[in-house]
């Protein structure tokens, strides 16, 4: 009888992570090439409607665990319980989303099991090298991750008596089951050393309200053709006549002109928007990285061959300077 | 974007600062059926256009590069893209000190204007130089700092809106040719890119770092290597951010560590030439979308740039503390001798090009490419020294390129000589003499490929007999010798043997050999045969393009025998014009013919001890080719002919035989001549002091395409009949109201001592000639009066030099001065002909 | 005095594109420099920072092959003040090898001459390259020492480091007391360049070498690949501004003007 595959669920203050739904999504898929089951683990919230919703995704059991030190959230005290967990449960796998709270707390998890721990997975495929799969024990894994950001994959073989793996960012789209189903829960009792409370959140600050730069719909771009600080000014009129924010690349960064939380980039911001405005930007591959999960880009550049130009949906050929006041002055013509 | 063409009549490759000027000089000179293209995008392509440092001192001791480099300012000037921001030339030795007050004369020469400083003076225009650590500095006003990328832009611009069509992002994977008009020639037929091919009737290569791959694709070679020049930029410095300009400040070249500082807006951007010389192939060098900042701005190598940094704060203290920002190890291309390789390439007709250029003479030398492309051969400036021709075929190989780039990349801001000889890469060519030479104590001096002996140790002997005296200052006597003077002495009172080995001996043969020979040529070749007529070829506008001797062999033969400085050059000229009918063929014979010259009062004697033949004047004439037989000795007789002539200007012939008869004829006139005085003679006196007492011109030095034969006093009294090439213009020179403006004459010095009491010798590096007011002497064209050879005269007692002058200041007795690192000293002149033997008694008996 | 530990990794820095060596285990560096890891050149000014702010002093340290003593060299640069190389011997890497190597140079660091534990130890989030997620994590945990990843912000009060990191619209502050591990990423400075002072010093910087080894994880890697290449025709919307109305209309079929 083969463990299932258990799913750690990313949650902060009542919300399912996308990144949890994307793991619960990727999870099935694993399950099913080890004829296995899927279920999942809760820390520090026994929340029915997370319950329902890791149900909805593909669950057939949650396992919850609260605890005193895990009143929020802490990346030791969540991998001490992950691993835990993991001792309990004697899952085949354990899985969660390649978001950074969930490498970490895997990475944890995965230093307290003296285990290895592959990030950021694209592809995994079970079957040992003996074909004898995983449950013998003695099969490795054949894995693909990402390397670069993404810009560089990487095949790796994996021998663990338990597989750790993160399931990389949109490496999959989050999926719901044609039917929900609804998930068994129960608590797992685990006792956690209060001292792992050093590393728990202490305090939260909102910042902002509004659009934030991984969130916003439509993110207006700007390179080193920009030229200066000052040359963003038309950047920011088109990103607020979208309801969008603006982005920069690596070289707008370093010379000072905009701060480093406007960076789009593999080291910076992981942008998502409906479209993605890229102006002056020729597109390295780690500016490349924070850009590729728009749904759509258009670049504008003097340069028709730039990686940008070449990657994108749509191109302007032409100078910044002119066409983003172009693009603005045109949207104003049409809703004045 | 205009769709991509299938045909046009020129494709420019390559749209960096030299590209671009092309197509714009070729619009304004007419042409329309251009195409540019890059394989990177515009404007900034990623060549080393794209972080040249862009500016331009215009003072050089080379005639070409500093009238190109202020030809080039004044067109960056014209657009409004140049700033002057003045730049100075700091000196930490004494020996800089020296080659400054060299500077202060080139820029007399060339009418820049420039003066010196003393360490405070630097410090007052340039306050964050430490004046301490400096002797002094060589200031001119007039450096100024362009901007390339935009310039290139305009010009391209330009050539667009007469209908040059441009297509970035193309790369040329291929230029195929065809065979051409002549046996063995061939001509451009297409230029194959990633997105299509055009057939084209030329074809111009202005690809710098990558040119000699392009032109290999052709089956043309243009020798240069890509090699790195380090570059950094470091700041904020508030001194230079304070000026609120992109260039406030003017610029430092450190020369004695040869680095430069730059303002550049707020930071200092600091350049070497002193590091080890860093070449890479042109297939190592990455994409435009593998590199991280472009194909020519590799990877910064810091251990090989901290020398250089320590020595810029030592110069510039604010430096220490500032941000290293932003470093490269910058390509850029080195050619064997450091000259840039422009014209036709000798492989493929209308193949063009134009590589190996800065920045500082993009816009002119672009356009002296456009000018012989259009005239067939530049107007503004007489290129020889860059023209591609030049190159033997030992220089092009890979070798020999990244030895000489290696060897003179660290001369970049290097005191040379101007007689400097290269140390490695030596003896590539050399007579059949050699090892005879070495054991007289042979000093060669090589002449591009070839080995020639300067003088002969064995000879030390006669200084202390002739009484010769040496040179008081190093520099005068660096690469010199007193010997030389003693061998000419004895040359004129005995008798010389110089090796000539290194003529380059072209034959032309067929039944349009003859005619062909003429339409070169200024002079009648068409002669008797047995006649050699030595005449200049003319570029179409009637200036010199070749000046050599010409020999009527046979009926329908013709020999060309010019000098080792030219060969290359005069052998593409004489295949290029090779009619297409296929009635002459042209054939390089130099390896097969070694000439020796035997020259002085006893050379009859010493001759006439190897033939029965007749010597006499009537036997042997002035200017013919005499066929005979040298008895050398053991049995052993060499056929050889005698050519009574002589660039020493004394009784005597050039022998010509075969190349392995060479030895015999050597060791048998060397025997004979043991009894009359004989001594192995060198080009010192053969290329010097021998032709300058006789006035003789020589090509490349007196003899320019600025020039016609009219003002070097070498027209005939009248021109013949046949057609042939220059001669419309030669005729209106001929022709012009009034005469020639200026004249070739031969001055001497009157008094050699500088200010310390110190007799100076001048080099015959384009000191100027001044009036007693000290002024420039310049005619109508701007052409200014230099000395352009110099040496003794060793038998008529005088310091030589050989210069233009204005005809009313030519008159014998006037008097003048000649500047020499930056004094005067009076000079009269002697003449417009020879001062030694002016009726040529010795020649003609 | 405070006694920082920055763990540094050199990697290639490519352009905007990235080719893989014929047999597939490295990336062709032929043509590229090298620089540390972003992350991590963020990490060395911190603790830069730090140190001249409340005075300490800096200890930079690299498993890696001979050239990475570059990159402890750069870092003196711009202020740290040794360096320390664990020759890598060319061989497999894998996360658990690297941070077992990495937490015994680091204890011997630490019992050398009585020193004791470093106040902060400073790791980049992950690496450019590989991007594992997990060395700092195992290394602080192999010392027994907190960690927090993510860091986009540090202050030291007293014994205590109080650090933030960034959730979308406002940041969480967590608090650790020292000796502690911090991982942290581009973005909580702005890392100045060498000047060239601090250039020439950093040539006089002894390298300390470490030789170390650990045995091998359980991750092996088979090959590295460039992902297939989704070739997709982009439509040109125009030529300079007269593009606007083109742009507009595609912005309007999104639905997002």
């Amino acid at each position: 009888m083969i463990s299932p595959v258990l799913a750690v669920l990313e949650h902060d203050r009542g919300a399912m992570a996308e990144a949890a739904r994307e793991a619960l999504t990727f999870g099935r898929g694993l399950a099913e090439s080890l004829g296995a089951g899927l279920e999942a683990l809760l820390i520090g919230s026994d929340d029915a409607d997370l319950v329902a919703e890791a149900g909805a995704y593909g669950a057939a059991a949650v396992h919850t665990v609260t605890h005193p030190v895990l009143s929020d959230f802490g990346p030791e005290a969540w991998g001490e319980a992950i691993a835990r967990a993991a001792g309990m449960l004697k899952p085949a796998a354990v899985l969660a989303g390649g978001s950074e709270r969930g490498n970490e707390v895997m990475a944890q998890a995965a230093a307290r099991l003296d285990l290895p721990f592959v990030s950021n997975c694209t592809a995994i495929d079970p079957s040992g090298a003996d074909g004898s799969g995983v449950d013998s024990g003695s099969g490795e894994w054949s894995i693909t991750r990402i390397q670069w950001g993404g810009s560089l994959l990487e095949d790796v073989r994996l021998a663990a008596a338990l597989p750790l793996v993160t399931c990389g960012l949109h490496a999959v789209a989050s999926e719901p089951l044609p039917e929900p189903v609804s998930p068994a829960a129960a608590g797992l009792e685990i006792d956690l050393d209060p001292a792992l409370a050093r590393t728990v959140v202490k305090d939260r600050v909102v910042l902002e309200a509004g659009v934030t730069l991984p969130t916003a719909p439509v993110v207006v771009g700007g390179g080193r053709g920009v030229g200066s600080a000052e040359g963003f000014g038309p950047l920011e009129e088109l990103a607020g006549l979208l309801g969008g924010r603006v982005g920069c690349s690596r070289a707008v960064t370093n010379n000072g002109w905009r701060p480093h939380s406007d960076q789009v980039g593999q080291t910076g911001t992981r942008i998502a928007p409906e479209i993605y405005i890229a102006s002056g930007i020729s597109g390295a591959i780690q500016h490349w990285v924070g850009a590729m999960g728009s749904k759509h880009i258009l670049a504008i550049n003097t340069d028709p061959e730039a990686n940008m130009v070449v990657k994108a949906d749509w191109a302007v050929i032409g100078d910044l300077h002119e066409v983003i006041p172009a693009i603005s002055a045109e949207i104003r013509r049409r809703h004045p | 974007m205009p769709e991509f063409p299938s045909e046009a009549r020129c494709v420019v490759i390559g749209a960096g600062i030299v590209g671009n000027c092309l197509v714009g000089h070729l619009a304004k000179l007419g042409w329309t059926d251009l195409v540019l293209l890059d394989k990177g995008p515009l404007p900034n392509p990623g060549g080393s256009t794209g972080h040249a440092s862009n500016f331009i001192f215009p003072v050089d001791h080379n005639k070409e590069m500093c009238l190109l480099g202020e030809q080039s300012a004044n067109q960056y000037r014209d657009l409004g893209l140049s700033v002057d921001s003045g730049g100075i030339e700091v000196a930490r030795t004494p020996e800089r000190m020296d080659e400054l007050q060299r500077r202060m004369t080139s820029a007399v020469a060339w009418g820049v204007e420039a003066r010196l400083l003393t360490p405070a003076e630097v410090a007052e225009l340039v306050p964050f130089v430490n004046p301490e650590v400096i002797l002094g500095g060589f200031y001119c006003p007039t450096v100024s700092v362009v901007d390339s990328l935009e310039t290139g832009t305009r010009m391209r611009t330009l050539a667009v809106e007469a209908g040059c069509r441009v297509f970035a992002n193309t790369e040329v994977l291929d230029i195929t040719t065809r065979p051409g008009p002549v046996e063995g020639s061939r001509a451009v037929e297409a230029v194959v890119t990633d997105k299509g091919a055009i057939s084209t009737e030329h074809v111009v290569i202005a690809c710098g770092v990558w040119s000699n791959r392009v032109a290999n694709m052709a089956g043309a070679r243009i020798p240069l290597a890509p090699a790195v020049h380090q570059m950094a930029d470091v700041g904020p410095i508030d001194i230079l951010a304070a000026t609120g300009n992109e260039i406030g400040y003017p610029i430092v070249r450190d020369m004695d560590t040869f680095c430069y500082e730059r303002q550049s807006a707020g930071s200092m951007e600091v350049g070497s030439y002193a590091h080890r010389p860093i070449l890479h192939h042109p297939d190592d060098i990455p994409s435009n979308a593998e590199a991280a900042l472009s194909p020519t701005e590799m990877p910064f190598t810091p251990d090989d740039f901290d020398p250089q940094m320590e020595q810029a704060i030592e110069l510039i203290e604010l430096l220490g503390d500032a941000e290293i920002k932003y470093a490269i190890n910058g390509l850029l291309s080195l050619t064997p001798d450091a000259m840039p390789c422009l014209g036709e390439t000798p492989e493929v007709r209308n193949l063009w090009s134009a590589a190996a250029v800065w920045v500082k003479e993009g816009p002119g030398m672009a356009q002296v490419v456009a000018e012989w492309m259009t005239h067939g051969y530049p107007r503004v400036i007489d290129a020889h020294g860059a023209d591609i021709a030049r190159f033997y075929p030992p220089e092009q190989t890979d070798e020999h390129i990244w030895a000489r780039a290696a060897e003179h990349f660290n001369k970049t801001y290097g005191i040379v000589h101007p007689a400097e000889q290269w140390e490695g890469r030596r003896f590539l060519d050399a007579g059949p003499y050699l090892s005879r030479q070495r054991e007289l104590g042979a000093e060669f001096f090589q002449a591009r490929t070839w080995e020639r002996p300067q003088w002969f140790e064995s000879n030390a002997d006669l200084v202390d007999r002739y009484g010769v005296e040496g040179r008081e200052v190093e520099w005068d006597a660096r690469w010199w010798s007193p010997i030389t003077v003693a061998e000419h002495l004895n040359l004129r009172e005995n008798c010389g043997l110089v090796d000539l080995s290194a003529f380059q001996i072209f034959e032309l043969s067929g039944p349009g050999a003859v005619a062909y020979a003429d339409y070169l040529a200024v002079n009648r070749i068409d002669v008797p045969v047995g006649r050699a007529v030595y005449t200049p070829w003319l570029t179409p506008d009637g200036g010199f393009r070749s000046d050599l001797t010409m020999m009527r062999m046979a009926a329908d033969r013709v020999r060309i025998v010019t000098g080792v400085f030219d060969g290359g050059r005069d052998e593409y000229w004489a295949r290029r014009h090779l009619p297409h009918d296929g009635s002459v063929s042209f054939a390089n014979v130099t390896g097969e013919i070694t000439t020796l010259g035997v020259w002085g009062p006893n050379a009859p004697a010493v001759v006439g001890a190897l033939t029965d033949a007749d010597l006499s004047q009537a036997g042997s004439p002035y200017g013919w080719l005499v066929d005979v037989e040298l008895d050398c000795g053991g049995g052993r007789t060499v056929a050889a002919a005698l050519f009574r002539i002589s660039y020493v200007g004394d009784a005597g012939w050039e022998i010509y035989a075969a190349w392995d008869d060479g030895p015999a004829v050597w060791d048998a006139l060397m025997a004979a001549g043991a009894d009359w005085g004989l001594r192995p003679t060198g080009g010192g006196v053969y290329g010097t002091s021998g032709r300058l007492e006789k006035g003789y011109r020589l090509m490349g030095a007196e003899l320019e395409s600025e020039y016609n034969p009219l003002e070097a006093g070498l027209a005939r009294p009248r021109v013949k009949e046949a057609d042939f090439i220059g001669k419309q213009a030669y005729l209106r020179a001929r022709s012009a109201a009034g005469g020639p403006e200026v004249a070739m004459c031969t001055l001497a010095v009157t008094d050699h001592a500088d200010r310390r009491g110190r007799k100076r010798y001048m080099q015959g590096g384009n000191e100027p000639i001044l009036t007693l007011d000290g002024n420039r002497i310049t005619d109508s064209h701007g052409r200014v009066s230099r000395v352009t050879s110099a040496g003794p005269g060793p038998s008529v007692g005088r310091y030589l030099l050989m210069a233009y002058l204005p005809v009313e200041l030519a008159a014998p007795g006037t008097e003048l001065q000649v500047m020499y690192m930056n004094e005067l000293f009076p000079v009269e002149v002697a003449g417009t002909g020879a001062v030694f033997d002016p009726d040529d008694a010795r020649l003609k008996g | 005095m405070l006694r920082i530990l920055c763990c540094v990794k050199r990697v290639p820095a490519p352009g905007a594109r990235i080719n893989v060596t014929a047999d597939g285990l490295a990336v062709d560096a032929a043509h590229l420099g090298f620089t540390t890891s972003p992350h991590e050149e963020c990490g060395v000014e911190e603790a830069v920072q730090i140190a001249e702010r409340c005075g300490g002093e800096v200890t930079v340290l690299t498993l890696g092959p001979p050239e990475a003593a570059e990159q402890l060299r750069y870092a003196a640069s711009v202020g740290a003040h040794r360096g320390v190389l664990v020759p890598a011997d060319g061989g497999a890497r894998d996360p658990q090898r690297t941070a077992a190597i990495l937490a015994e140079a680091i204890r011997r660091l630490e019992s050398a001459d009585g020193a004791g534990p470093f106040d902060l130890i400073v790791f980049g989030n992950e690496s450019a390259d590989s991007g594992g997620f997990q060395v700092g994590v195992r290394t602080a945990y192999g010392l027994g020492r907190p960690i927090v990843n993510g860091v986009k912000g540090i202050e030291i009060d007293g014994p205590a480091v109080r650090v933030r990191r960034e959730i979308d619209g406002g940041f969480e502050v967590y608090e650790m007391e020292m000796p502690a591990a911090v991982g942290v990423k581009e973005g909580i400075n702005l890392p100045r360049y060498p000047t060239m002072k601090g250039r020439l010093a950093s040539k006089r910087l002894e390298i300390e070498i470490l030789d170390l080894d650990a045995p091998l994880g359980g991750q092996t890697m088979v090959r590295l690949r460039r992902p297939a290449e989704t070739v997709s025709e982009t439509a040109i919307l125009g030529h300079g501004p007269e593009a606007a109305p083109a742009v507009a209309d595609v912005l309007e079929s999104l639905g997002v003007l």
